[in-house]
């Protein structure tokens, strides 16, 4: 300990995707002394698999193309419990945010007049629903994310940002005033551990889709800033709010764009039916992605899935022509060869709704400052946390993202991040010093794992969390299933709590980083349990069997979990934008 | 960009089209050699000599000369410095190559106008 | 028969003084999984065994090696591809310093990428929108920017193995070509200035190994003789 180097920095950012390198690059350009810390060579963060587009009313599709319908669709995509001045902010710089990522050297696809091509993605309109389907989602081939992250990161060296890649970040410092003043690192090729002191702590780690079995996410995503946060005791909001995407390539759980039913493509049974159009008869496979993910259960459960378990749905994409499909999905081509075995061009892909994306998150407001509640009940900034991208709660998806939100909430909020930390830094910080019972503090995991020396072993306690989650948690919820599931989580914090690390070493030692990650697994997966549990309705994606219908009497809240009473408690939702009127609740049907 | 000294131009582009040119003059040279013996099958000193008094013949031969050597030069310089990472090591045997192809070129100025 | 022979390099500073080839036995069965689901599955055996991985579909470049003496991604590449006589022999990528087992350390590889100055630059002032591009402009950049910096292609090139200090390699040249080739980039003098030397682009020798392992099937290549043109075309 008192061995231990320290680095200081004015702002350092826990993550190098999307929202993590956008908000550095703001800071980078101030000058300011950031570094971005990351686990993996940024251009390697999940980030890089975002497929079908990022979505903004530029208006290139549709040159009368409005943020508000924007607006509109995210409002009521969110099934109301997205905030409306989140969503407000983001729909209005949207456009600002994307046309920097062109300037930056973003290769999107064109139309013919040389402006960004756009496609229809999901729950998108026109005139608040009433002009029928958007096409508000701008892309990059089905490559958009690729195209996107090395774009900020080739920027980010640009403007020579400090970069500490394959460094781990492992506790969250905090002062006896219960700010956050820094972070433990590790750095993953020797080993050695680090305090870094920092005035402004950006997590941008990202999600963690790795506590479901199967999952579309990279097998980074392991919730390492919710893990943090948790640990610290800072609340985390609608963390319930899992997205299925409908199609994850059956058995594999690799991601299919929805972009693929964009450009025409739809889902089909055993029949050959084309059964979106009775859930839903208006948008059809274009619907929520919740809905369409209720809905290709359902046909599953009712005996019209297809293959020889009945198991899954297909994505007919044939009818779409080769030349459509290799211009415009030449990656879906490439995936569904390696991973399904099925030429996209000649047969339709197996699919089947798989675990996608966190909407839930760290609370925080439009700045990225994240946010805990006192005991009033009043939002409370916590002094140098902030939170962007996935693993934030802005919350602009509220219970259910519509498709392209993510890269836009990434630039959009990862930029608003970068933008206020130099305004703040510029007015000048308080900062208090942590003492050294606050650094070993967050050191007790690490010594913990470090020092174990008998007891079960990582990968196993790992799959067992996976099995749980997936058996207990999944599109349809039940009250004893998660009763079950809860417990289950409770008892498999004891056994990993006497878990054991064999390898010791210290270089490159990806077991011990593994070990790590489970703690914040077991930490994001427990507060989901809970969460759900709690929640007694049925909203966006989260959808209970006992308590099928929308509760906005009692419901139309944030879920907001304290960790350390393991307690669920509301927050209320914003609903008052500066610029547009208030979108009210209603019933949402596609 | 990478700073060099010893290399025949004074960019990569000048040694790369510098090898690709006097590739073409071994080729056109080569080609006509044999063109030549294969025309004259019963090849005699007196009509081999005679070519060769030729003047045109003689700048086409010189050139060709120059040609090797330059060729050499270039793809010696390339293999020197892809396997032998001793700088001075790599110096005496490029030093060596110059020497010997500069010998080899005045040598063969005096065969040609020599007989 | 669903037991695979597997041959994995082992190398670790601390306990290794040098490296060693580990044979293991796993039971497939029959299943043409991935690579990478025999390195997890060899991992859940030996937690002391190392690789890097992400995003496990092929689109991250994480999972670089060499497997059965090609290199390419674990992820993407089932066994029915590589293996021979139901062996497959696993080891790191070639060419550069080995951190742990089939770990490599990337700074070579990562400068000579820096080097060629890897973002769009454009003199102009930006407009109020994006900067217009036609569709046949944009259908130059395909081919080249979905690169992932894999390093499967520089890695099994000769001429990067023996210079990798000064040859860019064929990742980084067809990310040098990829902005030459952009409507929108202006700086393509000072991109062709700064790498007209000797070394730079001219030590591509032509052997298409990089054409022969790239996994998302690019060409760098015919990016490079697109620069040597470019270089021709602006010489004086």
């Amino acid at each position: 300990m008192a061995t231990m180097r320290n680095l200081s920095f004015d702002a350092i950012i826990i993550g190098g995707g999307g929202a993590g390198l956008r908000a550095a690059l703001e800071l980078a350009k101030s000058g300011k002394k950031t570094a971005v810390l990351s686990k993996v060579f940024p251009t390697r963060s999940h980030t890089v698999s975002a497929q079908g587009g990022i979505t903004c009313a530029i208006g290139s599709a549709d040159p009368n193309d409005d943020w508000r319908w924007h607006m509109y669709d995210t409002v009521k995509g969110s099934d109301y419990i997205g905030d409306q001045d989140a969503i407000e902010y983001m729909c209005t710089e949207g456009p600002k945010a994307v046309f920097e990522l062109e300037h930056m050297g973003l290769p999107f696809s064109r139309f013919d007049n040389g402006r960004i091509y756009q496609r229809p993605f999901g729950g998108q309109s026109k005139d608040f629903g009433k002009g029928g389907q958007a096409a508000r989602t701008c892309a990059a081939a089905d490559r958009t994310g690729h195209a996107l992250l090395h774009t900020l990161y080739q920027n980010n060296l640009k403007s020579n940002t400090v970069f500490l890649n394959e460094w781990y970040a492992v506790d969250l410092v905090r002062n006896q005033k219960n700010d956050v003043v820094g972070v433990i690192a590790m750095c993953i090729e020797t080993g050695e551990v680090v305090l870094i002191k920092s005035k402004a702590t950006v997590l941008a780690t990202g999600g963690a889709g790795r506590i479901y079995a199967s999952t579309t996410n990279a097998l980074i995503n392991t919730g390492d800033g919710i893990g943090m946060a948790l640990r610290a005791g800072f609340p985390v909001q609608d963390i319930e709010m899992w997205q299925f995407h409908p199609t994850g390539i059956h058995g594999a759980g690799v991601l299919v764009t929805e972009g693929c039913r964009g450009e025409g493509g739809y889902l089909i049974n055993k029949d050959g039916e084309r059964f979106m159009e009775r859930y839903a008869p208006n948008a059809k496979d274009l619907a929520g992605r919740d809905v369409v993910a209720r809905s290709m259960v359902l046909e599953i459960l009712e005996g019209r899935g297809c293959g020889e378990n009945g198991d899954h749905v297909m994505l007919k994409l044939d009818h779409l022509g080769e030349d459509v499909l290799l211009k415009r999905l030449p990656g879906i081509v490439e995936l569904s060869k390696t991973f399904a075995h099925v030429d996209p061009v000649k047969e339709p892909i197996p699919v089947v709704p798989t675990c996608h994306y966190m909407m839930g998150g760290i609370p925080t407001n439009v700045h990225g400052q994240a946010l805990t509640i006192d005991e009033n009940g009043k939002d409370t900034v916590i002094n140098g946390l902030y939170a962007c991208g996935e693993v934030a709660c802005v919350s602009v998806h509220g219970s259910n993202r519509l498709g392209g939100n993510s890269l836009l909430d990434l630039v959009v909020f990862g930029r608003a991040a970068g933008m206020y930390i130099e305004e703040s830094l510029n007015n000048g910080f308080e900062y208090h010093e942590p003492t050294d019972s606050d650094v070993e503090a967050s050191l007790l995991r690490l010594n913990r794992w470090n020092e174990s020396s008998e007891g079960e072993t990582v990968p196993d306690l790992k799959a067992e969390l996976q099995q749980i989650m997936q058996n207990n948690f999944g599109v349809f919820r039940k009250e004893e299933n998660m009763q079950k599931g809860v417990k289950l989580l409770a008892e498999l914090r004891e056994r990993i709590a006497h878990a054991y690390l064999p390898d010791k070493s210290n270089g490159f030692n990806t077991a011990r980083i593994e070990a790590l990650e489970l703690d914040n697994l077991l930490e994001v997966a427990e507060a989901t349990a809970i969460a759900a549990l709690e929640r007694r309705e049925s909203r966006g994606a989260h959808s209970r069997e006992d308590y099928p219908d929308r509760d906005d009497e009692n419901w139309l809240k944030h879920s907001i979990y304290f960790p350390a009473e393991k307690k669920l408690g509301q927050r209320d939702v914003n609903f008052s934008p500066k610029t547009v009127d208030t979108f009210e609740p209603k019933v949402r049907t596609y | 960009m990478v700073t060099n000294i010893t290399n025949l131009g004074r960019s990569g582009v000048s040694d790369w089209l510098i090898q690709r040119v006097t590739a073409i003059v071994l080729a056109l040279y080569t080609v006509f050699i044999v063109a030549y013996m294969l025309f004259h099958p019963e090849l005699d000193y007196a009509t081999w000599s005679a070519l060769f008094q030729r003047t045109w013949m003689r700048i086409f031969t010189l050139l060709a000369f120059l040609s090797i050597a330059a060729h050499a030069w270039s793809g010696l310089w390339i293999i020197s410095t892809d396997y032998i990472k001793h700088a001075y090591a790599r110096l005496g045997v490029q030093t060596f190559i110059i020497v010997a192809l500069f010998v080899f070129v005045v040598w063969g100025v005096q065969v040609l106008w020599g007989a | 028969m669903s037991t695979l022979q597997v041959s994995v390099y082992r190398y670790n500073a601390e306990t290794d003084s040098a490296p060693y080839m580990q044979d293991f036995e796993i039971d497939t069965h029959g299943r043409d999984l991935m690579v990478l689901n025999i390195l997890q599955m060899l991992k859940a055996k030996d937690s002391t065994l190392v690789f890097r991985a992400s995003c496990r579909e092929g689109v991250c470049g994480s999972d670089g090696m060499n497997m059965n003496g090609k290199n390419g991604l674990a992820c993407v590449t089932p066994l029915s591809e590589v293996v021979k006589n139901n062996k497959l022999v696993l080891r790191p990528l070639p060419g550069l310093p080995v951190m742990r087992d089939l770990v490599v350390d990337m700074a070579l590889f990562y400068k000579q990428y820096e080097r060629i100055q890897p973002y769009l630059q454009n003199e102009n002032p930006a407009p109020a929108i994006e900067r217009l591009q036609s569709p046949e402009e944009r259908d130059k950049l395909d081919g080249l920017y979905e690169c992932i910096l894999c390093a499967c292609c520089s890695t099994s090139c000769p001429s990067f193995w023996w210079n990798p200090d000064k040859f860019v390699g064929p990742a980084g040249l067809l990310w040098a070509y990829r902005f030459m080739a952009d409507s929108r980039d202006t700086a393509t003098r000072d991109r062709l200035a700064e790498i007209d030397d000797p070394f730079s682009v001219f030590r591509c020798r032509g052997i298409m190994n990089c054409v022969n392992v790239c996994p998302k099937g690019l060409n760098p290549t015919r990016a490079i003789g697109k620069i040597r043109e470019l270089l021709m075309a602006n010489a004086t």
